[in-house]
């Protein structure tokens, strides 16, 4: 009998199971979730043969320790780090093909935050509505990994993949993140605007899967009181009392109380899962951020 | 109605008040059922609705034909909803009764018979996976969040805030006056649907043992 199923050795700082989220659910209260870096998750189930949707593992900046009870396709993208088998080298960011019971190893970034690691078959557990994503913000799908946990594989893949390496774009010394204008843009000073988009911010440590949180020149309000909740998007540039830009990532609240002064484009949302705290970030308006509206 | 935008594949639509959001919020669901829109997510809040994933046919200019369509609209008043009222059962004996009762300035007792003579309608959802924000409760004055919140308020927790009724689907810290609990499953991710309450849901509470 195989036993597609795999035990966690080490679980890591932060490692949870990943598919593409769950979208449509918003007015319920539930946030998209999925992998971080969504092209490098990608990419690593296309390595193995999965199908775009196959669940996989985020690991946060020191990797993890996985022993599969049966022999796997596997592929390490994302952040670049050193992957071993038993102790010996093998191909970051290429399909390596682990023994039933053999310690694959997954070490820490050697730049950026987040590594993602594919197995054939997918990380097979239980979906909660359509999705196996871990949701940290409201708790849904399965708990970050912990040492001694096993979790089921899916059917490995008849496919093969048509590729066995890709370059891969390391994560950025500087995050350029192009911002189209948000609704609240005038709830905020022009000199705030000028601000947002010209002065340089930091990755605060404080970031995670809520939300990409930065250091930098407080916005200024032109507007003061409270906002009513509204519905949030990925990317937004929420501003709470303290002035601070909070970039929601994927495990974001679908509604919120604070002004969204601009939106981040989704395709840069990939590099700033991958900042480490203390990278700078440039906020590049375009769309016309100070001012321009459509309707 | 003022048309907002957000980010490239969203719009902010914002009305003048809760009742015109929620009336806009049935008439995109029914269009989108219809198979008039595509979208992927219409999300109702106080006094906007969110449009996000507008891609479909009209491709990436989605948002801005849209947002110039959408003003011409005529949006029919808010339907008076064929299926039935749900009912919550209750038992009014949460912490902050008593401070509610303060505020509204009637006897402790009449704070259950206040709350369980409204009708509610969830006017929204948000903060957690089926935590609705329930609005109709009419003629006493609204309740500030606690100075503090609270760490931890106990699943089934019935709370007030600002204009809102609102019950905790799951143990979170949580800053609304609690006067009351219930064993109804606000979530159940098992169940379909997951969630009880869902925009346009109306909703009684009902004293328990009566």
């Amino acid at each position: 009998m195989t036993d597609r199923a795999f035990a966690v050795v080490r679980a890591g700082a932060l490692t949870t199971v990943q598919d593409e989220g769950r979208p449509g659910h918003a007015h319920l209260g539930v946030p998209l979730s999925g992998a971080l870096d969504r092209p490098a998750a990608a990419l690593v189930n296309r390595l193995v043969g999965n199908p775009a949707g196959a669940a996989v593992l985020e690991t946060t900046l020191n990797g993890c320790a996985l022993r599969p009870r049966c022999a796997v396709t596997v592929a390490v993208g994302g952040a670049p780090c050193r992957v071993t088998v038993d102790g010996r080298a093998v191909a970051w960011g290429a399909p390596v093909r682990v023994p039933a019971g053999a310690l694959l190893e997954v070490g820490p970034a050697v730049y950026g935050v987040r590594g993602y690691v594919a197995l054939g078959g997918g990380v097979a557990v239980e979906p909660v509505l359509g999705s196996r994503s871990t949701d940290l913000l409201s708790g849904l799908g399965p708990p970050p990994l912990t040492d001694g946990a096993v979790l089921p594989l899916g059917a490995a893949p008849v496919a093969h993949a048509r590729v066995d390496t890709v370059p891969q774009p390391g994560p950025p010394r500087e995050l350029v993140l192009r911002v189209t204008p948000g609704p609240r843009a005038d709830w905020f000073t022009d000199a705030a605007l000028r601000t947002l988009t010209t002065r340089a911010y930091r990755v605060s440590s404080a970031s995670n899967r809520i939300g990409l949180r930065t250091e930098g020149p407080p916005l200024e309000r032109a507007v003061g009181g409270e906002l009513p909740s509204e519905g949030m998007v990925l990317g937004a540039i929420q501003v709470p009392p303290d002035g601070r830009p909070v970039v929601f990532l994927a495990d974001h609240p679908t509604t919120g109380g604070y002004p969204v002064v601009g939106v981040v484009r989704e395709r840069d949302l990939a590099a700033a899962a991958q900042a480490v705290p203390g990278t700078v970030v440039r906020f590049v308006g375009v769309g016309g951020l100070s001012g321009a509206r459509h309707g | 109605m003022k048309v907002l935008p957000m980010g490239e594949r969203a719009l902010l639509v914002e009305l003048a008040d809760g009742e015109s959001a929620a009336a806009l919020h049935a008439e995109l669901v029914r269009r989108r059922a219809a198979g008039d829109l595509v979208v992927r997510e219409i999300v109702p809040a106080a006094r906007t609705v969110l449009l996000d994933g507008l891609d479909g046919p009209d491709g990436p200019d989605a948002p801005l034909r849209l947002a110039a369509r959408l003003p011409t609209w005529e949006i029919p008043p808010l339907p008076a909803r064929a299926d039935d009222v749900l009912e919550i059962p209750v038992r009014y004996e949460g912490p902050d009764l008593a401070d509610v009762a303060a505020l509204w300035g009637v006897p402790v007792r009449d704070v259950a018979r206040i709350h369980s003579a409204a009708e509610f309608r969830v006017a929204f959802c948000g903060f957690a996976p089926g935590f609705g924000y329930l609005t109709g409760l009419g003629g006493v004055p609204d309740v500030p969040r606690r100075a503090t919140p609270r760490t931890a308020v106990p699943a089934g927790s019935v709370g007030l805030a600002g204009p809102y009724t609102g019950v905790y689907p799951r143990s979170s810290p949580g800053g609304w006056q609690l006067i009351g609990t219930t064993d109804a499953v606000l979530w159940d991710h098992a169940r379909v649907p997951a969630a009880l309450l869902s925009p346009g849901a109306r909703v009684r509470f009902v004293p328990e043992g009566r």
